[in-house]
């Protein structure tokens, strides 16, 4: 958990981009980690393999990309605004902590009935496949057609046809320089 | 195209030792997700890890060998026709599910648990769900990592 925090605040302040990633990349290996202490490996081995493929991408991309990091003044009334809000934040935080029961205490009826009876209902041994693609398979459904629509626009931006040269236009109004 | 005689032209991709070595590891990393695919029912793992494994195994033959090569492999048109297929495939299972009831019912014989074929849809859905997330992770590696380059050098 500490581990996390140093990562992403070095993956925030530091001025190389490529730190910046691997401190990222990082961050994301302790969230499998900690996936996996908590049992969960499915959640764990699919953050591992997505950590590595976006590691991938992203160092394959900042690596010829521009690498000046943007230098502005400090917005000083944004900061005492969200560090109000942040205060606000905690404090709501600490009454709702108090009034919270112990991690995975009271077992509901649905999760129980998941429990005992996913290899009798579905044939499945894996608990999680069993749920997520036989009683909540409309779910995964929609999250596949979310997946497919997110993919379907990245790719009209990023197509080879989609993009045209750097004119004077751009470096006049967006400072894009090349 | 034979990958041991790629590895032999040091013209393009990385050196003679990623070669050698990427050409060794692919068929395993491939069949590690061909197992997370296939025992998801049974195991930890499914279709959307065993689907990112299958893609990142093409990401390294284009990280390896250049894209040339990854592209006569598997290029961008049949990249998108195998999403598309996996998609199609996910929701065609669900409307066969209107024969044992409502939508997305699990109709097929569930049989023993524990042994590879049981689950009924399971396996099934796996297995589309992992066509259609590794094609449309390898399109989107491609159109993120080849076509900028191929524009900049037009460009220069």
């Amino acid at each position: 958990m500490v581990f996390m925090l140093i990562g992403s605040a070095i993956a925030i302040e530091t001025k190389n981009m490529l730190s910046a990633v691997i401190a990222a990349g990082a961050v994301g290996f302790g969230v499998s980690l900690m996936f996996l202490f908590l049992g969960a490996p499915d959640i764990a081995i699919t953050q591992v393999i997505v950590e590595v493929l976006s590691l991938i991408i992203l160092i394959r991309t900042t690596t010829y990309a521009d690498n000046r990091a943007i230098e502005h003044k400090i917005d000083s009334f944004a900061t005492v605004t969200g560090l109000i809000f942040i205060g606000f934040l905690v404090m709501a935080a600490v009454v709702a902590f108090q009034d919270m029961t112990p991690f995975g205490e009271p077992l509901m009826r649905v999760s129980r009935r998941y429990l005992s009876g996913t290899a009798a209902e579905t044939g499945a041994m894996n608990a999680v496949s069993g749920v997520i693609l036989d009683y909540r398979a409309y779910d995964t459904l929609g999250e596949t057609i979310v997946l497919f629509t997110s993919i379907l626009g990245a790719f009209v931006i990023i197509r080879k046809r989609g993009k045209k040269a750097i004119d004077e236009h751009d470096t006049e109004h967006f400072g894009i320089i090349e | 195209m034979d990958l041991r005689e790629l590895s032999k032209d040091e013209s393009r991709g990385m050196t003679i030792i990623i070669k050698t070595i990427s050409r060794l590891v692919l068929s395993f990393i491939l069949l590690f997700g061909f197992y997370i695919v296939l025992y998801g029912h049974l195991t930890p793992g499914g279709g959307f890890a065993g689907g990112v494994i299958l893609a990142i195994a093409y990401v390294l033959l284009i990280l390896a060998f250049g894209g040339k090569v990854a592209l006569s492999k598997l290029n961008n048109f049949w990249a998108s026709i195998w999403d598309d297929l996996g998609a199609l495939a996910f929701i065609v299972i669900g409307f066969f599910g209107i024969t044992g009831g409502y939508f997305m019912t699990n109709f097929i014989w569930h049989g023993n648990p524990g042994e590879l074929v049981s689950g009924g849809i399971i396996p099934l859905c796996n297995i589309a769900i992992a066509v259609k997330v590794g094609a449309a992770i390898y399109a989107i590696f491609i159109g993120l990592s080849i076509y900028g380059r191929i524009v900049t050098e037009e460009e220069r």
